[in-house]
């Protein structure tokens, strides 16, 4: 039986490779993968807690799976508005969006 | 009785149709509006005023009652009962000045039919004389003291807007600034006096036999003080008396009606209004009045001698009166008339006088207005030898100059020679200080009298502009007035006004009338010496010989000069710069720091919002790392 705590551990590597790309990624692209890999460290462990913890219920898993539909909405949108930002700068460095806050 | 709320309403609706819509109207239009209104609040005042004296029934004392047909409760916030009032009410005096301030009013309206004539801002004008009216029947038919003092400041204000009518001219300005400011200063002590007033009286009112003036009787005397200083702002008196000379830049007309007529008498009236007050609780406070009246009667008189100026002459002449009007109510020293008291004599006096010298003073002012108006000039050396050319005016003048010099049987004399009585009954030195004020008044005048009409004529200046008889427009008023000069000597005034409200006769004292118009005729003649001839010699050597009091009067005693000096030197310099200095760079400057560091800050902070989303990441990340060890830690 696998421990609880090396599950947690690869999701918690998930998590931190993915705030670490976005914060230092320049392609909004790359941002973009970061934020669905937070993501899916976060609905690993919906399904580890559900499974170690709560074997009895299914909460977990209709969650990690309504987090997933979530994420692929968001992602449409995400990337129509960079098809959106590219037609405008011909770019989508996330260095060239600072004049987004005028 | 109920009709004379129309006499405030009519003239305040001209005011309001000729102030908002007047440059819809044309000129005869406006001036028709204003003239009708200001006829029907004639009729109206005369109307009352017969009804009032003739068909009122007195009381069971001989008293004639005091009316009341309006008093409402305008702002009932005071605890105690004390409240401010507005209403009308009719007595003697206040029945004696809407006869007065209607008929000079309507006068002056007829008259500048043909004096302003063509004048830029025509339907201004009588926007303004219209408000003026009202200002001052508002003033004289108050009930109580507060809605005096409102009225008293409107017509303040109407003052200074007809002064500075000719508002592209710098002098004009200037002058309507200083007569504004002046009087308004003075009113402030009238303001203290009021509220000194109503604290310890308990009342705002001149029903005067309530308990409360007991009480109160401590600050009486400082209370009335207070306010005498306001009276003395409006009428003029030293050394608050410096804003009428120049208040003389207004039109001749507004000078007739309200340098001369009424609202310079506002002071004098104020006094009579309370006059049971002073003589019941300050008559000393009373005399000081006296003496103040007496200087300003003789230093006015004195300028009047030297200056050039005709209608400045006739501004110090008012002061003159007016001061004479004072005297006479100060000099008073009881309540009661009858035929042997003379103790309250100079209340009728006053009144009296007032009544006369509106008449007789408009009548002057009016005629230099005819004069100005034919000669297009104020300075008395435009004129000389006008008689030939403009005889109605030159008559009409004469007769007033006659007047107010104290010849029978001209109104002026029997007014004048009642001040003298009292002023004798008071104190003989007194009474001979104003004989021979009087003296000098009759003096002065004829030097004016002769320097217009006789003298030496500017021929050069008259060869090329003829001048001319002013239009009917302008004689009638002249013609008119000259008959009320004539004949209100004869009115039995005492009859109608008395300090006490008993039935007074007035009977002529023939030792004091009989010095006084011999030391008039005495004057008369000095200046007909002086001054009737084509050439002046003796005038000339006169000033020659007496060339640094010429001079010293011909500046009106340097006063101006003093009050330039205090003002700009010690008050400007010496207290308002630093008090300027302090709003400038303490008060201000405290909320320009607030201004400028909150600017400086958000200056220096508003790099944090780059607009870089991975910097905002990573400051919230901080952010939540930084909670989480709280929480942790906690």
């Amino acid at each position: 039986m696998i421990q609880i705590e090396y599950l947690l551990v690869v999701s918690a590597v998930m998590m931190f490779a993915g705030v670490f790309g976005f914060l230092t990624r320049r392609s909004t692209l790359a941002i973009l993968l970061s934020v669905e890999l937070m993501l899916n460290a976060t609905d690993l462990n919906f399904a580890v807690f559900n499974r170690m913890l709560y074997p009895e219920g299914y909460e977990g898993y209709f969650f990690a799976l309504f987090s997933i539909a979530i994420s692929a909405a968001e992602s449409a949108i995400a990337i129509a508005i960079m098809i959106n930002i590219y037609r405008m700068v011909k770019n989508i460095q996330a260095g060239e969006l600072e004049q987004m806050k005028w | 009785m109920e009709s004379t709320i129309f006499i405030l309403l009519l003239p305040f609706l001209s005011f309001l149709l000729l102030g908002v819509f007047g440059k819809w109207f044309s000129h005869k239009a406006a001036g028709l509006i204003g003239t009708a209104s200001l006829l029907a609040v004639a009729v109206l005042s005369y109307m009352t005023a017969y009804d009032y004296f003739f068909c009122t029934a007195r009381t069971a004392e001989g008293v004639l009652p005091t009316l009341m047909p309006y008093n409402v409760h305008w702002l009932p916030f005071f605890a105690e009962g004390l409240s401010f009032d507005m209403g009308i009410m009719l007595d003697p005096i206040s029945v004696m000045m809407l006869i007065v301030i209607s008929t000079v009013s309507l006068m002056v309206h007829i008259y500048s039919f043909g004096y302003m004539h063509g004048e830029r801002g025509f339907q201004r004008y009588y926007a303004f004389l219209s408000l003026f009216t009202m200002s001052m029947l508002g003033l004289v038919v108050a009930t109580n003291i507060f809605q005096m003092y409102m009225f008293w400041e409107l017509v303040g204000v109407s003052s200074y807007l007809l002064i500075g009518f000719y508002y592209t001219s710098p002098a004009a300005i200037a002058a309507s600034k200083k007569a504004f400011i002046v009087t308004r200063f003075a009113d402030l002590f009238f303001l203290i006096g009021i509220l000194i007033y109503g604290y310890y009286c308990r009342s705002f009112g001149f029903e005067f036999d309530q308990a409360g003036f007991a009480q109160g009787a401590a600050m009486l005397p400082l209370a009335l003080f207070l306010m005498f200083i306001g009276g003395a702002g409006k009428s003029a008196m030293f050394p608050l008396h410096i804003w009428l000379p120049d208040a003389m830049e207004g039109p001749t007309p507004v000078s007739a009606l309200i340098h001369a007529a009424t609202m310079v008498v506002a002071g004098v009236f104020q006094i009579a209004r309370l006059f049971p007050l002073w003589i019941e609780y300050a008559p000393g406070t009373l005399h000081i009045v006296a003496w103040v009246g007496a200087f300003t009667a003789f230093y006015a008189a004195a300028v009047a001698c030297c200056q050039s100026d005709i209608k400045r002459v006739l501004a110090f002449s008012t002061i003159s009166q007016i001061a004479f009007m004072m005297v006479a109510l100060g000099v008073c020293t009881e309540y009661t008339t009858g035929h042997h008291h003379v103790g309250s004599l100079g209340y009728m006096a006053s009144m009296f006088h007032l009544f006369t010298h509106a008449m007789f003073k408009a009548l002057l002012f009016l005629g230099a207005g005819c004069i100005i108006h034919a000669v297009h000039s104020n300075e008395m050396s435009a004129m000389g030898g006008l008689r030939k050319y403009m005889p109605i005016t030159h008559i009409t003048f004469l007769i007033a100059c006659l007047a107010i010099s104290g010849i029978p049987p001209f109104s002026g004399f029997f007014s004048k020679d009642e001040i003298l009585t009292a002023a004798f009954a008071y104190m003989p030195a007194m009474g001979w200080i104003m004989t021979a004020i009087a003296a000098m008044t009759a003096f002065y005048m004829f030097r004016l009298y002769y320097g217009i009409f006789w003298g030496t004529e500017n021929k050069e200046l008259h060869a090329h502009h003829t001048p001319h008889e002013a239009p009917l427009t302008m004689t009638l008023p002249l013609v008119f007035l000259a008959l009320v000069t004539c004949g209100a000597g004869f009115l039995p005034f005492g009859h109608f006004v008395s300090a006490d409200g008993q039935l007074y006769d007035i009977h002529l004292d023939w030792d004091i009338a009989g010095t006084s118009i011999v030391i008039a005729v005495a004057s008369i003649f000095l200046a007909t010496y002086i001054y009737m001839g084509e050439r002046q010699p003796k005038a000339d050597a006169l000033a020659e010989k007496f060339k640094g009091l010429h001079q010293w009067a011909y500046k009106r005693f340097y006063l101006d000069e003093v009050y330039q000096y205090i003002t700009h030197r010690i008050i400007f310099a010496h207290i308002s710069k630093p008090i300027a200095w302090f709003d400038r760079h303490i008060i201000d400057g405290f909320f320009d720091f607030l201004a400028n560091g909150t600017h400086a800050l958000s200056f220096r902070i508003r790099g944090f919002q780059s607009g870089s989303v991975q910097k905002y990441a990573f400051v919230f990340l901080l952010g939540t790392l930084a909670l989480l060890t709280i929480m942790v830690l906690a």
